[in-house]
């Protein structure tokens, strides 16, 4: 199966979607590894390097939106979303301007960095801001659409993309819409609602569950905000017990959107799949297991999820 | 610029900061000594220099104007109701629960303002994006931004002033209110931005040091700033803060309090007087 970072996705869907004049790519000296490069090969004069300042960064995306550009400022999610947070507040979110925030290097995944590039609080901040869309595709062709999607979408997203290659869980047909979940396996047990990377470990989550007999739906939330409350309040209905999966910490991420939504449309036990700790150095793989972003553990909570039932 | 011109322009201006502190005396809440210290540059901007239409303001190809010092918003909602942009009278519902004219400027509420303000050092940033897109639209459109002097101990600004060199974004022009005080006092006691034209020399801007509340300095700085190619320019402007209201004069307990009653009266008294000596010479 092929395999490819959502970074990757994202430069590849600039350069292809990034005719439109009024598109400018900003980035704060990161452009071989946030993968804006491929956008200022094919258009130079729209890209603009902005040096490492990250907050100006913002404020000047916005001043570019408030004059008619689509802006598409590029950082890590760590300076993005974390040192640039309240310029994005003030300048993007209260304004309601057209700027589309591409934060790469999100989570654990950035591997061998460590704590201090790997961010696991962006959901939770973005997903704060009003007027804010936040949206963690799940591999290469839901990046590429998200991208497009941003593009044709009037006013403020934030997208997280990771470092790691990640393999597809979407087909070619694949149909993607800001603000619906994804329904790619029904189950009667229980509901695996997952985001960003964590989507393909759902599904090997379910597999697991299935040779011990039990039924796992299996629901993708690229778009954490606005969320889809109607497939999850459906899920919490009709498998009563969710587990939610993400690269993120448990506060303030997809397991807090979940719950917000499960809590006032239809209560059922909800585990939630993240961490609480920094990260730091190491391979990915072997972070993941230290941190239990595992299909292993995903099934151990999906468990005691149904276990919680009255 | 005639002797006529320039008393007019003056009477607008005390016109405007009479308006700025109704505005603050029946919010019982905001900023008038930065309001008063900037009345007379925001006039001469909106009066003489950029080319803006009450009628019509979201013309793309509008000059722009970004209040980075955005608390100093009083001063700016009277200049934009002078102009025409909305009623002046309107300046009573001043941060009122169901006021458009919120403490802060608001792009979304306010016609006129053209960046939302108030976090401080944002502002200016923002005015260096809408530069950049006249330079990317090959639009001759220009931008100006005021800072406070205070403001200037915000690391963004610093971002921005390497930005607008490093692009030679020569259509932002940059007013520096350099009044001297801030909400803890003396600026160089809190925290020394001096000397400010050295640093942004040392940025790569062009600069100019003038007074704040002469409109003949005014005019020469705009022009000046105007025929400048290949930089930005920032004009450093000392002024007065509470200027023409003797008892908010060079008083850092102006910065962000209302006056009462009776502070207000004779403020408008005093005002008034300006005007009328203003009125009889012309």
């Amino acid at each position: 199966m092929a395999k490819k970072a959502t970074r990757e996705s994202y430069g590849a869907a600039l350069a292809e979607f990034g005719a439109d004049e009024r598109i400018v790519v900003l980035d704060a000296d990161l452009s071989k590894s946030t993968k804006t490069e491929v956008f200022l090969k094919k258009y130079p004069e729209r890209f603009i390097n902005m040096g490492i300042a990250e907050g100006n960064m913002m404020s000047v995306a916005a001043g570019l939106a408030a004059a008619g550009k689509t802006v598409f400022a590029s950082s890590f999610a760590m300076f993005a979303a974390g040192r640039a947070f309240e310029q994005i507040r003030n300048s993007i979110g209260y304004t309601n301007l057209n700027v589309k925030i591409s934060a790469t290097h999100a989570g654990i995944s950035v591997g061998e960095d460590g704590a201090s590039h790997q961010c696991l609080e962006d959901i939770a901040l973005m997903r704060s801001i009003p007027n804010m869309v936040v949206i963690n595709p799940a591999d290469d062709i839901e990046a590429r659409l998200a991208v497009k999607a941003a593009i044709d979408h009037e006013g403020p997203v934030y997208m997280r993309f990771g470092r790691l290659a990640v393999e597809d869980v979407n087909g070619e047909d694949y149909k993607f819409e800001i603000g619906k979940g994804v329904e790619l396996t029904d189950g009667k047990d229980v509901t695996i609602v997952a985001t960003g990377l964590m989507v393909a470990m759902a599904l090997k989550a379910r597999e697991i569950l299935a040779n011990e007999g039990i039924s796992a739906r299996v629901v993708n939330i690229h778009t954490i905000k606005p969320i889809d409350a109607e497939i999850i309040t459906k899920a919490a209905k009709e498998t009563g017990a969710i587990v939610t999966a993400e690269e993120h910490y448990i506060m303030g991420g997809l397991g807090s959107a979940v719950t917000e939504v499960v809590c006032a449309n239809a209560p059922c036990p909800v585990k939630i799949v993240g961490t609480d700790r920094f990260g730091k150095s190491g391979k990915p793989a072997e972070l993941f297991e230290e941190y239990g972003l595992t299909p292993e553990n995903i099934a151990k909570n999906a468990k005691e999820a149904i276990a919680l039932k009255k | 610029m005639d002797t006529k011109r320039r008393l007019e322009l003056a009477i607008i201006a005390n016109k405007v900061r009479k308006n700025a502190l109704t505005g603050i005396f029946n919010a019982a809440s905001g900023h008038p000594g930065g309001s008063l210290s900037i009345a007379d540059v925001l006039t001469y901007l909106y009066f003489e220099v950029m080319n803006v239409d009450p009628k019509n303001p979201k013309n793309p190809d509008r000059d722009r104007f970004v209040l980075s010092k955005g608390h100093t918003a009083p001063a700016l909602y009277s200049v934009l109701a002078e102009k025409g942009f909305f009623p002046a009278e309107d300046i009573k519902t001043l941060r009122k629960v169901d006021s458009y004219l919120q403490g802060h400027p608001d792009m979304n509420k306010v016609p006129g303002v053209d960046m939302s303000t108030g976090s401080l050092g944002q502002g200016v940033s923002a005015a260096g994006g809408m530069a950049l897109a006249a330079k990317l639209d090959k639009k001759d459109y220009r931008v100006y931004t005021i800072l406070g002097d205070g403001e200037l101990e915000e690391g963004q600004v610093w971002e921005q002033a390497m930005f607008a060199a490093h692009y030679k974004l020569d259509n932002l022009t940059a007013f520096i209110d350099f009044n001297g005080l801030q909400i803890d006092g003396d600026i160089t006691k809190v925290m020394n931005p001096t000397p400010i034209d050295k640093k942004f020399e040392a940025f790569g801007w062009h600069v100019i040091v003038t007074d704040a509340h002469d409109f003949d300095a005014l005019e020469s700085a705009v022009a000046e700033a105007k025929a400048t190619k290949g930089k930005p320019t920032a004009i450093i402007m000392k002024s007065v803060k509470g200027k023409n209201v003797s008892f908010m004069e060079n008083n850092a307990g102006w910065h962000g309090a209302a006056p009462n009653e009776e502070q207000y009266n004779q403020a408008i008294a005093e005002l008034d007087k300006i005007i009328a000596d203003l009125e009889a010479q012309k």
